[in-house]
């Protein structure tokens, strides 16, 4: 039986990987879904929008979710039928006490730094769309959903 | 990936310098080039700063945090900082965050009036 996901699309192709919260990562996150993305033939500007928002995700799961620690972030990319993407990024830190407001746009835990404190409005501004999910001390779950044009 | 310096030049004349960034700009090496870049500007007092972002392959919100962070500093010294030259995947992030309202976005042409 096929996986179905968000857009009731059939799955045609997935990849899983899992790797610590380490910043250095970060590239190698973006870079590996965008290269499995690739196969797709998404325009140049489709890819840079994925690359910035599953850069954004994992910035937010090394920096929040796991901020005075290392934990597994697994990312699990399906590409389904339809040239629609489905990108879940997950850890398994902190959580988010208030999703609502850590989803408003300049919203920091880090007041005394320079986090801008736009990287859901990236997510939500980049992808078709964006679903969180978290519990206190269990973790948070995003996912982005893409479609790439015709 | 901005790792070394090899990857921010400098140009300065008189009071005016160019930083001519290149690379990918992400959390990950933001505080490495706000450090270096920093230091550059706290030494050589430059009055009218550019950032020149034409080689930035790629930068997500932690750019933001960059640009923003460069631009408070050279206010508080008294400066002026514009951005010049992103690519269009950088001013779509720059734009969608509104900074563009708030710092210059110049191109080439516009350099020397900066």
């Amino acid at each position: 039986m096929k996986t179905r996901v968000d857009f009731h699309a059939e799955v045609e192709n997935e990849m899983r990987i899992s790797l610590p919260s380490l910043s250095v990562n970060e590239g190698m996150a973006r870079s590996a879904v965008a290269a499995f993305c690739a196969q797709l033939n998404p325009t140049a500007v489709e890819l840079a929008d994925i690359k910035c928002a599953v850069s954004e995700a994992v910035t937010n799961s090394i920096v929040h979710g796991y901020r005075d620690t290392v934990g597994e972030i697994t990312i699990h990319v399906m590409l389904c039928e339809g040239r629609m993407i489905q990108i879940e990024i997950r850890d398994k830190g902190c959580g988010i006490e208030d999703v609502k407001r850590a989803r408003e746009p300049l919203f920091t835990t880090d007041a005394q730094g320079e986090r801008s404190g736009m990287g859901f409005t990236v997510m939500e501004s980049f992808c078709d769309g964006v679903r969180v999910s978290s519990r206190i001390g269990k973790g948070t779950s995003v996912t982005l959903l893409k479609r790439l044009h015709k | 990936m901005i790792r070394s310096s090899k990857h921010i030049s400098y140009e300065l004349k008189d009071d005016f310098m160019v930083i001519h960034i290149g690379g990918e700009i992400d959390h990950h090496n933001a505080v490495a080039v706000r450090t270096e870049i920093d230091e550059e500007i706290v030494v050589k007092r430059p009055t009218r700063v550019l950032l020149e972002l034409s080689g930035v392959d790629f930068m997500d919100s932690s750019g933001l945090g960059l640009i923003m962070g460069r631009y408070a500093l050279m206010k508080r010294l008294g400066g002026t900082l514009a951005v010049l030259d992103p690519s269009p995947a950088v001013l779509k992030i720059i734009t969608l965050a509104g900074m563009d309202r708030m710092i210059s976005v110049l191109r080439t042409k516009q350099k020397n009036n900066a």
